[in-house]
Formats: structure tokens, sequence, C-alpha cells
């Protein structure tokens, strides 16, 4: 038995059989990181002190409680988005390349008081902007699977730190795709939550209408225990809340599962396609109802998103000036200066490139046309979705029409790249949860089954998803 | 195709200081992602159905009342600042 291979259940079930202590399985995923992390490139710091000063403190609960917490103990990595007191926290951009985190994210908190110990922050696209973490300021995070191929993004980095076994579980973040796309290239289980269901304290904004945190991990019961730690109102995210999540276990008999015909369209890989219907198959012989459906303003989904996320994010990184925090160029004669310097230095071509269209798109003259009816098209989908969701209780279709792709294969062409994200957006456009399931695998590389659910119907995805699980081993 | 007044338009907007380079490669890239956005117009006009919007955001506001914070608090989030004097962030003039 290799103790990285461990899940939160299983690691758990050790401790408490007192097999090995958490600091035994903190030494040994931060060994393997210095051994196998120069190659994959998850990490963006690891967290050392902090992660055995965390792990003694869970042995000691460990050795006083005959009942703990599921995560006591359990190593995980943090996308480098969300602020771990004390830590660098960059958002894998050079505007914030030595920025210390100065609190806890209210998911930190939550992990912290659970026991968690962490071992690191995760490398991303820079504050998110991306599909394969090539954007990153620092370095591109490698797929596991094949070195040469992407982890896919913008939560690359703590994908591929669970699939290169250098965490037990991370906590993503996801706009349009940013946990689902990489979960998928990657092999793990990555959930974004309704939009609310988590707070985003403590969490640089990308999108503000639609970011959301999740888990990642090796097994659905891991993404349900972390969710279950996670979720919740927060005063401090006035768009978080109070919902009660419903332990009650779906069957297959008789679930109403929904394949969207536009997601099965043109440019679709079919290996990718083969393995979604061979899923789809799967429920069906078990018992399911699979339902036609149809999402007829989907194919409006990527032009809305890249609107509204761009028009959010030039607002949210109005914030970076050179004066509260981060780069500053200090060099130039008055305040104008600084703003325009720091801005030009810190930020990367993606970050530019998403706040000139976000400023484009919210300019007096153009606003209508573009971020109004953009607002409009969104309403659209979501009642799309909402037709759906009177016939059908879950909805099955790819995470991403390919597998992983070449490192550099889209970096040049920002349409190409942003077209990686066409299956995962309308989720964020509308607020519905989804969850990334490996179904299968093209050669050594991994395919995730989407699964989507109604609004704060979270238990019934990980039900569902826990069901396929199963079927799919 | 965007031309390089609008570019060094916007980037003014946005406060963002650009290399003659980027204003190129930024003219090109804008035009194609811009023309792609022309796709929103096909779509049909919105009206509103009977569904009820579960995820309907209520506004929310607190008491006006002082929260009481660790002072360490303050002092991380003013440590952060570049350039500060005592507990005070320094700024340039503004002309």
């Amino acid at each position: 038995m290799d103790i990285l291979d461990l899940t939160i259940t299983q690691l758990h079930d050790g401790f408490v059989k007192k097999q090995f202590t958490s600091v035994e399985v903190t030494k040994a995923y931060l060994d393997n990181i210095k051994k196998t992390d120069s190659e994959i490139g998850a990490y963006l710091s690891v967290t050392e002190d902090l992660a055995l000063a965390q792990a003694k403190k869970a042995d000691k609960i460990i050795a006083s409680k005959k009942d703990f917490p599921s995560l006591t103990g359990v190593p995980c990595s943090i996308k480098d988005a969300i602020l771990v007191e004390g830590e660098k926290c960059t958002a894998g951009s050079k505007m914030l390349e030595n920025y210390i985190a100065p609190y806890d994210a209210t998911v930190i908190k939550n992990l912290k008081n659970n026991g968690a110990v962490i071992l690191g922050k995760t490398n991303m696209d820079p504050f998110g902007f991306g599909s394969s973490t090539e954007n990153s300021a620092f370095k591109v995070t490698k797929n596991p699977h094949d070195k040469t191929r992407v982890a896919g993004g913008s939560s690359g980095g703590s994908a591929a730190s669970i699939a290169a076994n250098e965490a037990c579980y991370a906590l993503g973040e996801d706009t349009g795709g940013s946990i689902r796309q990489p979960s998928s290239f990657c092999g793990v289980v990555g959930l974004k939550p309704t939009y609310g269901a988590v707070s985003r304290h403590g969490v640089f904004a990308y999108g503000s209408s639609l970011d959301q945190i999740g888990p990642m991990a090796k097994t659905v019961e891991d993404a349900k225990i972390i969710f279950k730690v996670i979720f919740g109102k927060d005063p401090l995210d006035a768009t978080s809340v109070d919902y009660k999540f419903s332990n009650q276990e779906s069957s297959m008999k008789g679930m109403r599962i929904g394949v969207p015909k536009e997601y099965f369209a043109k440019g679709l890989d079919p290996e990718v396609e083969k393995i979604i219907k061979n899923a789809i198959n799967r429920a069906k012989e078990n018992g399911a109802k699979i339902v036609d459906i149809s999402l007829p303003n989907l194919k409006f989904a990527l032009a809305c998103y890249y609107v509204i996320a761009p028009s959010e994010a030039s607002a949210n990184l109005a914030r970076f000036d050179g004066i509260k925090y981060g780069l500053s160029e200090q060099a130039g004669k008055d305040l104008l200066d600084v703003y325009v310097k720091s801005r030009g230095k810190g930020f990367g071509a993606e970050e530019k490139r998403r706040i000139m269209i976000g400023t484009y798109a919210l300019s007096s003259g153009y606003y209508d046309a573009y971020y109004k009816k953009a607002e409009e098209v969104r309403q659209l989908i979501k009642q799309d979705f909402q037709n759906v969701f009177e016939k059908v209780d879950v909805i099955f279709c790819p995470v991403s029409p390919v597998p992983a792709f070449k490192i550099g294969e889209k970096a040049d062409d920002p349409l190409l790249m942003y077209l990686a994200d066409i299956y995962t957006i309308s989720l964020n456009l509308a607020g519905l949860p989804g969850l990334s399931l490996p179904a299968g695998k093209i050669d050594k590389l991994p395919v995730g089954l989407q699964i989507i659910g109604n609004y704060f119907e979270e238990n019934k995805i990980l039900s569902v998803a826990g069901l396929m699980e199963k079927m799919l081993l | 195709m965007i031309s390089k007044e609008e570019v060094l338009g916007i980037a003014k907007l946005a406060r963002l200081e650009l290399s003659e380079k980027e204003v190129e490669k930024m003219q090109k890239d804008l035009s194609s992602i811009l023309d792609y956005f022309n796709l929103l117009k096909k779509a049909p006009k919105f009206t509103k159905g009977k569904q009820e919007d579960k995820t309907q955001i209520e506004t929310t506001t607190r008491e006006d009342k002082i929260i009481e914070k660790p002072a360490s608090l303050a002092n991380n989030l003013v440590q952060s600042a570049p350039d500060t004097q005592e507990r005070y962030i320094k700024v340039k003039n503004i002309f």
C-alpha cells in the first residue's frame, strides 16, 4: 500500500486505526513534491513549515479525540487565487509576485477549523484567465498523464497536484470551467457548486457574477466531504446563501438523465463522444431514463461569456493601482503615472487583453450593443436550462470537446483558446452546479463526464456521480 | 480592424500602459474577438417565462456597527502597500 494513493476516507480510517500519523503522511507528500514537481510544475509555492505545523497539531487532535473531522490531518493543495494568511498569494500574476496574504479566505478558515494540512499553493492562469495554465506568469503545469500536454486551466495546478500524487485533494475556483476542465484533463473529480453555495471571501475576484470555489479530489466521496466543509452562508460574501445539504442518496432506477443534442455537435472529438455515450448507456442499463433535450441558445454562450467575464474582470482588476498592494512602479511624475506604469508592468498579455475587451464592452456607446445584449442572452441560456430541468433530474454531457491538448497548440490564438471552454461556461452563466467525473481514457488521456444538476442540488449530482463512478470502474 | 487610436483610447480608460508592439497585437486580437461577439446579434429577444428564479440574490445589508477585528489585520493590510510611512499609505501628487 502506498500512502500517497489513499483517499481522504482511507487516510481518515488509517488515522483512526493509528496505522500512520499525519506528520508521516505530510512528509510523504512533501517528499514526493520535491521529487516530482520540478517536472510537473503544479505548485507555485510549497508551504512546508505551515504543513508540518498543521500536521503536528492534527496528530494531537487524532491522539486525544475519538471523533475528529474527516479532513483532519489530510494534506491538500490550494489554488493560488485563494488567500492563506502569511503565505504568498500570486493568483498566477506578476502583479502579485511578492504579495503575502493578510488574512485567510473563508474557505481556508473552514478547512483549518477541520484540521486540514495545507501543502502549498498551486499554479493557475493569472486571475483565472485561461484554459491551460500557459498564461501563468511563472510556469506551465504539465499534465501528469502526458507531460507534453497541458493540465487544463485555470485550476491546472490543483488538478495536476492530485493526479501526480502531490496532494490528496485540492481547492479550485471555476468562472468558466476552471475546476471541471482541468479535472477532466487530469482524470480527477471536480465540482463547481451552484452560484452562492460557497463563500468567495478572500479569493481574487475574476467575474463576480460567475466565480465559485469548489473541491477537486480523487473520488466523488472525497469531493462530497470537502464540499460539506466549505458550503454555506458567510456574512463576508453577500452573494453566499444559506442552504441545507440533503444526504439523501439517489437511485439510478427511474433517474431522468437529459442529453442535450447541442453538446454532441460538430467539433466534438469522436473518441470523447464514444466515452460519454458509453457512460450514458451504462446509466440506461442500470435503469435510468434517457431524455433527448435541447438547449437552443447554447450557441450564443461563448460570445455571451466573453463579453460578461472580461467586463467584470476589467472592473475587478481596477483595484490593482500600484498603491494599495501588488507590484508598484514609482518612476514617473504623478499618481496617474503610478497607475498606468504599475498596471502596464504587472499585468501579462492575457490580463491586458481581458481588461481591454471589458473596458471596450463597458464604454459609453458600446455598452448596449455588447454588455446589455450579453446580459439578455444570459437570461435566454438560463431559461433554456430551467425549461429542461422541468423534465429531467440531471444532464449528462462532455466537459471538453477534446482531451488534454499539446502545450503551445493554442497559445498564440486567444479565440481558439476561448473555444476550449465551450461546454462548461453555460453553467457559470446560468449559475448551475456541475461535476467532472473521470469516465474513460483515450490511450493515456483521461476524459471527463459532466454531470449538471439543478440549483442547489449538489447532493443529487454527487449521488449520481457516486453511482456512475462504481459503474465505470 | 480597430484602429490604433481606438486601442490607445481604451487603454487610457483602462489606465494601462501598452508598448508599441502590444498596441499592434491588441488591434488584431480585439478585432477578431469583437467580430465573434457579433454572433450575439442573432440571438432572439428575451421574454420572461413563468419559471421562478431560484438564483435570486437578495440585497443584504448589515447593521451599522463597529465589528472588532484584531489590530494585526489592519497592520497586515497596511504592510501590503508598496510605500508606507508609519501607519499611512504614501501616494504621489495628483497633479
